[in-house]
């Protein structure tokens, strides 16, 4: 590694980190906006022009609050686990490839923080860790709200994990590789050779599996506030509870971009060459990316102020007795497809 | 008579879910664009109805005679006693023999249930559309004759918001 | 330099973090400390870049079965520190004789075992996700196959025992 590679590595790192930090202020906003026009009204619009300025002013809400520390609570981990859920939500973009390679100052950049040779199992893995933080918070405040929202999301991520996971094999099988940059390429060319028209079942499956893995309406079970009062952030105040909603948000970036990268061709445009077209290329794979990404991220909003919660047991039954068998289903045809065209 | 409840069979159509899905999206995604509800409360003002019943005035006729005769009707007709009138004798010489030389109202004890002006013999008070008159004191709150008069003066011509809209365009 | 400097701080985590699982009397900070101590061996494969060994490590272990565990602890709530009822005779004669079993393996495993096998080099190659597969579904076949059938085993113990309650 040379000097220059690890600058490079460096300002990779910055560009994604602040990118995800400032599309979660982007989507604080956003949400709020958009559920307020949803339902006829105007939403906040008083800070800053059109009111862009209004997640500073949450922030600096949130850091002036006071810090209440139940006296119940286990400290150590009630201290711990809203850093337990940000870690992972924000350490998962690294491995989404979020514009084709370009060529700087003589040297090939993949715009991809790190080039991970299995890089769904990464992203995976990590979102699996995400649980400890939601199971951990509820159970440190000590009081029933909270663990109730903890004991649901526990059950919730691991089942819909499943789904997520086997809906995403099928895209692998078509691919024949777990890193990111592979299922892209493996969806450029023609116009229909995104994964999103060889693979509609799993897709479907798979967004679904991600409302329920980022915990968003129609299954957010774990916070539920009509039931559950805020689920397991409920004795949490200040920065730590805005490191939930941080964390929720991050969570979502992620989760818009992964499926935008399995099911949308990651940056590719259809019908154009990106490679030929050199550094203006790379700039128009990004915006792509970005767009893709920001629809996914508005269809969140979308479907959040649309459709009413699911009930505990119905939740559970979608997960284990549909999205479960149509996935598995979908790796049967998928392989069947796959060894009978070969 | 009993009568028969025949409970509905979802097709498999609606089994899917899927369309039933897209068309509760397409509902939210219209009203996107709808015409947004929100009056901006200190930039725009809510103009109220004709019949609104907000702050009193004390009517006057165009030579600058006070309606009223202070009959004390309206004090008499008001439930929450908010009306306190001192009468004396007029000193005009047309019209009636007497006038109010006091004429308050509490307007935190007023509920704006409009009986005064429904007991009023001469319409001389009214309950005009002027609805937010905030402060910090409840001293500011005892309105007299003179603060009814120039409530009068600010609403004699036409709808009071209507006219601050016009002004400031 | 750098992977071994890497290498001494997760074992050392990895070390204090597993000891700290036994010694701790919270069930809740037991199951914490496992995880870390998870993540400190993931770290050790990634170091031997066994990536897919690691990720299967979090996503597996520490993602999904300690998650369940965490969940059956908060359902016990055994968060009080309760007396510990005393060990009986037997359990600490099987578990000396387990540590001479296991402190033996490893010295065998210094002595007599091929060095070459704990290389990066050789890891890399099979502990990539294709070498897996292949590895298990060609020369492994029957010992996975019999390993889903305990699993399937145990799948119908499960729904057996919770229809029962129904």
């Amino acid at each position: 590694m040379d000097g220059l590679s690890i600058t490079v590595m460096i300002v990779k790192v910055l560009i994604v980190f602040a990118g995800v930090m400032i599309g979660v202020m982007a989507m604080t906003l956003a949400e709020r906006r958009i559920s307020a026009f949803m339902q006829d009204r105007l939403g906040p619009n008083r800070v800053g022009p059109k009111g862009i300025l209004q997640p500073i002013a949450d922030g600096i809400k949130f850091l002036m609050k006071e810090d209440i520390i139940p006296t119940a609570a286990v400290k150590p981990i009630y201290i711990l686990a809203p850093a337990m859920l940000i870690i992972p939500a924000l350490m998962t973009f690294a491995v989404i490839p979020f514009g084709q390679t370009v060529t700087l100052f003589g040297k090939q950049i993949a715009l991809q923080v790190a080039d991970v040779n299995i890089g769904i199992l990464y992203i995976f893995a990590l979102t699996s860790v995400g649980v400890y933080g939601l199971v951990l918070a509820g159970w440190s405040s000590n009081s029933k709200y909270p663990l109730l929202g903890g004991l649901r999301s526990s059950a919730q991520l691991i089942s819909y994990e499943l789904a997520m996971g086997l809906a995403a094999v099928s895209v692998i099988m078509m691919a024949g590789s777990l890193e990111l940059n592979d299922i892209v390429a493996a969806q450029q060319g023609e116009l229909f050779s995104w994964n999103i028209c060889r693979q509609p079942l799993a897709f479907l499956i798979f967004l679904i599996a991600v409302y329920a893995e980022t915990n968003r309406l129609p299954f957010d079970m774990t916070e539920a506030e009509q039931e559950l009062v805020g689920g397991y952030h409920t004795e949490y105040s200040s920065m730590k509870f805005s490191m939930f909603f941080m964390a929720e948000y991050a969570n979502m970036i992620t989760a818009a971009a992964l499926t935008v990268t399995l099911f949308f061709g990651g940056w590719d445009i259809p019908l154009v060459n990106e490679v030929s077209l050199g550094f203006f290329g790379g700039i128009l794979s990004v915006m792509a990316f970005a767009v893709k990404t920001a629809f996914f991220l508005f269809l969140f909003i979308w479907v959040r102020w649309t459709f009413p919660r699911f009930r505990y047991d119905q939740l559970m039954r979608l997960g284990w007795k549909v999205l479960l068998p149509l996935a598995l289903l979908n790796i049967i045809i998928t392989g069947a497809i796959m060894v009978f065209t070969a | 008579m009993a009568t028969i409840v025949k409970s509905y069979e979802p097709t498999f159509w609606d089994r899917l879910y899927i369309p039933a899905l897209v068309k509760g999206l397409m509902v939210t995604i219209r009203h996107i664009f709808k015409k947004k509800v929100t009056i901006q409360y200190p930039d725009e003002k809510h103009i109220p109805p004709e019949g609104y019943r907000g702050l009193h005035r004390l009517n006057k006729f165009d030579d600058g005679r006070i309606k009223c005769v202070a009959c004390e009707m309206c004090a008499a007709a008001c439930p929450s006693h908010c009306i306190h009138i001192v009468p004396d004798a007029s000193p005009w010489e047309e019209g009636k023999e007497r006038y109010p030389v006091r004429f308050d109202i509490d307007l935190l004890r007023c509920i704006y249930c409009g009986f005064c002006e429904m007991a009023c013999p001469e319409e001389a008070i009214e309950l005009t559309e002027i609805y937010d008159f905030a402060d910090y004191t409840r001293e500011s709150f005892l309105i007299d004759k003179d603060g009814l008069l120039e409530v009068y003066e600010m609403t004699k011509d036409e709808n009071f918001y209507l006219r601050e809209k016009e002004n400031a365009a | 330099m750098l992977h071994s400097t890497l290498f001494y701080i997760s074992a050392i985590v990895m070390l204090a973090s597993a000891l700290a699982v036994v010694l701790s009397r919270n069930a809740v900070y037991s199951a914490i400390l496992l995880v870390l101590t998870f993540f400190s061996l993931a770290i050790m494969y990634l170091l031997l870049e066994a990536y897919f060994l690691a990720v299967l490590e979090v996503l597996v272990y520490a993602g999904a079965i300690m998650v369940l565990f965490l969940f059956v602890i908060m359902l016990l709530n055994t968060t009080r520190e309760e007396a510990m009822p005393k060990l009986i005779q037997l359990q600490k004669a099987a578990s000396l004789f387990l540590v001479v079993i296991f402190i033996f393996g490893i010295l065998l495993l210094i002595v007599g075992g091929t060095t070459e096998l704990h290389q990066a080099e050789v890891i890399s190659t099979v502990g990539s996700a294709r070498a897996l597969g292949t590895a298990l579904f060609t020369d492994y076949l029957l010992p996975f196959e019999a390993a889903s059938l305990l699993l399937l085993v145990a799948l119908i113990g499960t729904v057996y025992l919770a229809k029962r309650k129904m």
